[in-house]
């Protein structure tokens, strides 16, 4: 019996001793990334800093078109984020991101139509589109969109409960790998076609624009456009809170594991619907938020923001960045937008074929995307000193 | 023609011999059969004696030549002179191109100054025009076309005049052709409705009913009012005009859902030659090509140039022309399964293990080629032209089908046919099935995967291009013509189960007929909607598709 019991001592033991190592390892890894959170957000903040006490002209002057354009770009980090809590970190190649992220601009675009109020070009209570298409009176379900709050709560409640419906069907019926992307990608394709028409009383093709206020600040002035950068960075920040916090927990490992081997999940005992399904709705509310930040700074939406080719373009941040790391999508989102923001500009013609050609090179030699490099030149180098080591 | 096209098809040169020898037979026949030709006679007629004129109108109100309305047309406004000089008389026409022609044979000829002013203009007599109007009206019931014969038939149907009548009847009487005979009768009994006597009338709205006259359907109505007004409501006549407009209502609603029925067929026959090419790639390699739509539109484009090339060389009105589309689909094969392996060998086969990169990839390769296009091509919708053998409609049981329509159901047909005996009768077949299966057992026991991989790949482009080239006679050619397809492609693929192409045969007809049969009540969008709802609802019922693959091995 003796030896018996010495052996799991020891065995308890050195395993408290590796579980003690690794809480101290986390937490100076949780103190490493804390660090870089909060100097990127401090870094993020000197935009709105600059345009407010900057000069007016130089390097350092920061224009309130830039503020905007920033901003834009941070709502697709987070757009990208989102994604890759589901397919970097699920495992579940979601084609209908950028519906979520429409649902979400559509839901705060009401709000925002609504707050034109008389001051239209037709001059009547009702949006412009509904007076041109001869409306006499709102429709029922845009009334409670004059309430803020309200508007808020859609813009969460409505793509989550979209991606609840969706979601609920195709895990319940096993629904996944391409499948589940073909799926979701039909989704969106059929829901730009609905909003496109005119008479579901979203604005047709035009959509929505012209905005003049939120919560009683005028949409252009300045000091809202740097208030709703600051809102779309808090966001950001939320996000990658809420990543890590999940990662670190059960339920983070839970959902790894189905990334890595649902089969095994399943005989394990997890029912692999219910995790799935509550990711893809987590997912999709952030997806709605960054939207609904995304239209006033860009000030419009229409249907063509929830293209199936939109959705594959959030896909592709995601994957130059690097899927399954955490600051990955927002490099990528960021990256490729300001790629593609100079290349429509300098080669109209020939865009096209230089992102599309960076597609395939990020694919084909950076599977891990851009954070992914690193990695890769750091094993290389690694490989080539134990060569040399060796060889010596 | 259709059947002429095919006939030539399968018998080779001999047979090109045996039609144009027919048709040199024929053109001898219908020469001798009219000795005194259309000109002949008009010349006579009008240098006649009044006594004479008689004979000749009857003579000439038998030949169906055009050629009759455009000299006498000549002749009514002054255009005919004769020359009358000693070596004898001259009837000519001074022609719209301001030249001198003979009458009697139509050749040109140079006149001096002095003949020119010594020519007398000639008109024809207030008597004899009456009769011409009658003989120039109904020329187009006696033209050698079967669809001028029919469009004129309709047209002196529907002017409802008493004094068509008799042309009408007589032609009834020697009319052969079935599509012209229905014309007639139609045509006549319309314009009894209106100059019958009651017993005739009646016997004209059930003539009509019989024939399901769409066109009736007005002259009914009015009659039908008529009657009312007459206070003869309850007349036989009424309740015979009612009957008919119930039966031809009915018969224009079956012919709307046929016409449904038909078109979704054919919609589903293109998705099925689409994805038919995605089922093959997707199933056996886990690919998803999302730059398959791109290989449609390389289809498309193909089938333009080679409509360039036969343009150019041979000209847009010769016989050759015709045979483009015929060239094209082999060459859009051939040049899409080309592209296909040089993709498959330079990107694709580095993805196998990376399925949902794949998917990357191929979408940034589909933004290469679609912007290529742009650059190539332009950004507007090419013109492909449809071949003359291919314009009209075949008629059956009062149907009317398109020769295009058909000719793509028959091209599926066939695509369907010859991939089924690829891969169930060749060793290529058999290889591509084996991987599919499974491919590290398939490798092991010597299947050349790599190889497989490449021929599978190009044949799954080639068919798309196929489809993009059938597709170019129904729709648009230009950049994103491929994008409209992909979508409604992938879902035929998962409805159907991957891999396996009965089920995505059964899906591609399932979803084009339910499509257009929902079109004409919900609208093209809700239509399409509709059709996604219920995939999604079909897969919680069988997760796996139509037909699944039965398999113990679990997929991770």
């Amino acid at each position: 019996m003796a030896p018996g019991r010495a052996v799991p001592d020891a065995l308890s033991q050195s395993r408290r001793l590796i579980a003690q190592a690794k809480v101290m390892k986390f937490s100076t890894e949780m103190k490493k990334e804390m660090g870089i959170l909060c100097l990127v957000t401090g870094l993020l903040m000197l935009i709105p800093l600059f345009n407010a006490v900057g000069p007016e002209s130089g390097p350092l002057s920061v224009s309130a078109f830039q503020v905007s354009l920033w901003g834009k770009y941070l709502t697709y980090a987070v757009l990208a984020m989102s994604l890759n809590l589901l397919w970097g970190y699920t495992g579940l190649l979601c084609l209908c991101q950028s519906l979520f992220f429409a649902l979400g601009g559509y839901a705060m675009g009401m709000y925002l139509m609504l707050m034109i109020g008389e001051r239209g070009a037709y001059k009547s209570v009702l949006p412009d589109f509904m007076v041109f298409l001869g409306y006499q009176k709102l429709p029922l379900h845009w009334e409670p969109f004059y309430n803020f709050a309200f508007t808020v709560a859609a813009v969460l409640w409505v793509p989550g409960l979209l991606a609840f419906v969706f979601g609920f069907l195709a895990f319940r019926s096993r629904i996944k790998g391409v499948y589940f992307s073909i799926l979701t990608q039909a989704l969106t394709y059929a829901a730009c076609l609905m909003f496109f028409r005119n008479d579901f009383t979203f604005g047709g093709n035009n959509g929505f624009t012209d905005f003049k206020d939120i919560l009683g600040c005028n949409i252009n002035s300045d000091a809202t456009i740097r208030g709703l950068f600051i809102a779309t960075t808090a966001l950001m920040v939320c996000t990658y809170l809420i990543t890590s916090g999940l990662l670190a927990s059960k339920l983070g490992k839970v959902q790894q594991a189905i990334r890595d081997s649902e089969n095994r999940v399943l005989f394990s005992g997890y029912s692999t619907t219910s995790f799935k399904l509550m990711i893809f709705v987590l997912s999709a509310m952030i997806a709605g938020a960054a939207g609904a930040l995304y239209v006033p700074q860009v000030g419009g939406i229409n249907p063509s923001a929830m293209e199936a080719a939109k959705s594959l373009e959030v896909v592709v941040w995601v994957a130059v960045g690097g899927r399954g790391t955490k600051w990955g999508p927002v490099i990528g989102a960021i990256l490729v937008n300001f790629i593609k923001s100079y290349t429509t500009h300098a080669f109209p013609d020939y865009w096209l074929i230089i992102m599309g050609g960076m597609f395939v090179c990020v694919v084909l030699f950076m599977p891990d995307g851009i954070v992914g490099v690193f990695k890769q030149a750091k094993s290389y180098f690694a490989r080539q000193r134990s060569l040399e080591t060796t060889a010596a | 023609m259709i059947a002429h096209f095919f006939f030539l098809g399968c018998n080779g040169k001999s047979t090109v011999k045996h039609w144009i020898s027919l048709l040199i037979v024929a053109a001898i026949l219908t020469s001798s059969a009219s000795a005194r030709d259309a000109r002949t006679v008009m010349a006579e007629l009008i240098q006649s004696e009044r006594a004479e004129q008689a004979g000749l109108i009857e003579e000439l109100s038998t030949y169906g030549d055009t050629i009759i309305a455009d000299i006498y047309e000549a002749w009514r406004t002054g255009g005919i002179y004769l020359l009358e000089q000693d070596t004898g008389s001259q009837l000519l026409q001074f022609t719209d191109a301001q030249e001198w022609a003979l009458v009697h044979n139509g050749a040109v000829i140079n006149l001096s100054e002095a003949e020119a002013a010594a020519a007398k203009k000639q008109r024809p007599a207030r008597a004899l025009r009456k009769q011409m109007k009658r003989i120039i009206d109904t020329l187009g019931l006696k033209a050698d076309n079967t669809a001028l014969r029919i469009d004129s038939a309709i047209k002196l149907g529907r002017s409802q005049k008493a004094e068509f009548i008799p042309a009408l009847e007589g032609r009834l009487k020697i009319e052969t052709d079935k599509q012209v005979l229905s014309a007639l009768q139609e045509a006549l009994a319309i314009s009894r409705l209106a100059n019958g006597e009651d017993a005739q009338v009646v016997e004209a709205v059930q003539t009509l009913k019989a024939l399901n006259s769409v066109a009736a359907r007005a002259f009914l109505e009015e009659l039908m009012q008529a009657e009312g007004d007459n206070e003869r409501a309850d007349s036989s006549l009424s309740y015979a005009c009612a009957e008919a407009l119930i039966s031809i209502e009915r018969h224009m609603k079956q012919q709307e859902f046929f016409g449904s029925f038909f078109r979704g067929f054919s919609t589903g026959s293109v998705l099925l030659i689409v994805s038919f090419g995605l089922a093959i790639t997707f199933g056996l390699m886990g690919v998803i090509n999302m730059a398959h739509g791109e290989f449609v539109a390389i289809g498309g484009y193909v089938t333009f140039l080679v409509q360039n090339f036969f343009i150019q060389t041979w000209g847009l009105s010769s016989s050759a022309f015709g045979w483009y589309f015929i060239v094209a689909l082999p060459v859009s094969f051939i040049v899409a399964a080309v592209i296909g392996l040089i993709m498959e060998v330079s990107i694709i086969r580095f993805l196998y293990r990376r399925p949902l990169e794949s998917l990357l990839c191929t979408w940034g390769i589909s933004m290469v080629m679609q912007q290529g296009f742009r650059l190539i091509f332009g950004a507007a919708n090419v013109q492909v032209n449809n071949p003359t053998w291919l314009m009209g409609n075949l008629s059956f049981a009062g149907f009317q089908m398109s020769y295009t329509r058909l000719l793509i159901i028959l091209i599926a047909l066939v695509v369907v046919a010859l991939t089924w005996l690829l891969l169930r009768q060749t060793n290529l077949g058999l290889h591509i099935r084996a991987v599919m299966q499974n491919r590290h057992m398939a490798s092991s026991l010597g299947v050349p995967v790599a190889r497989v991989n490449r021929m599978t790949f190009a044949l799954g482009c080639g068919l798309a291009a196929l489809g993009g080239a059938v597709l170019s006679q129904i729709g648009n050619v230009g950049p994103s013509m491929g994008q409209a397809y992909i979508v409604d492609s992938f879902m035929v693929v998962v409805t159907g189960s991957v891999g396996n192409l009965l089920g995505a045969g059964l899906s591609a007809m399932g979803i084009g007929l339910v499509d257009q049969l929902l079109q004409p009540s919900l609208g093209p969008v809700m239509g399409k909607i509709t059709v996604f709802v219920v995939i999604i609802l079909f897969l919680q019922w069988r997760p796996g598709g139509l037909f699944p693959t039965l398999s113990r091995s679990l997929d991770d």
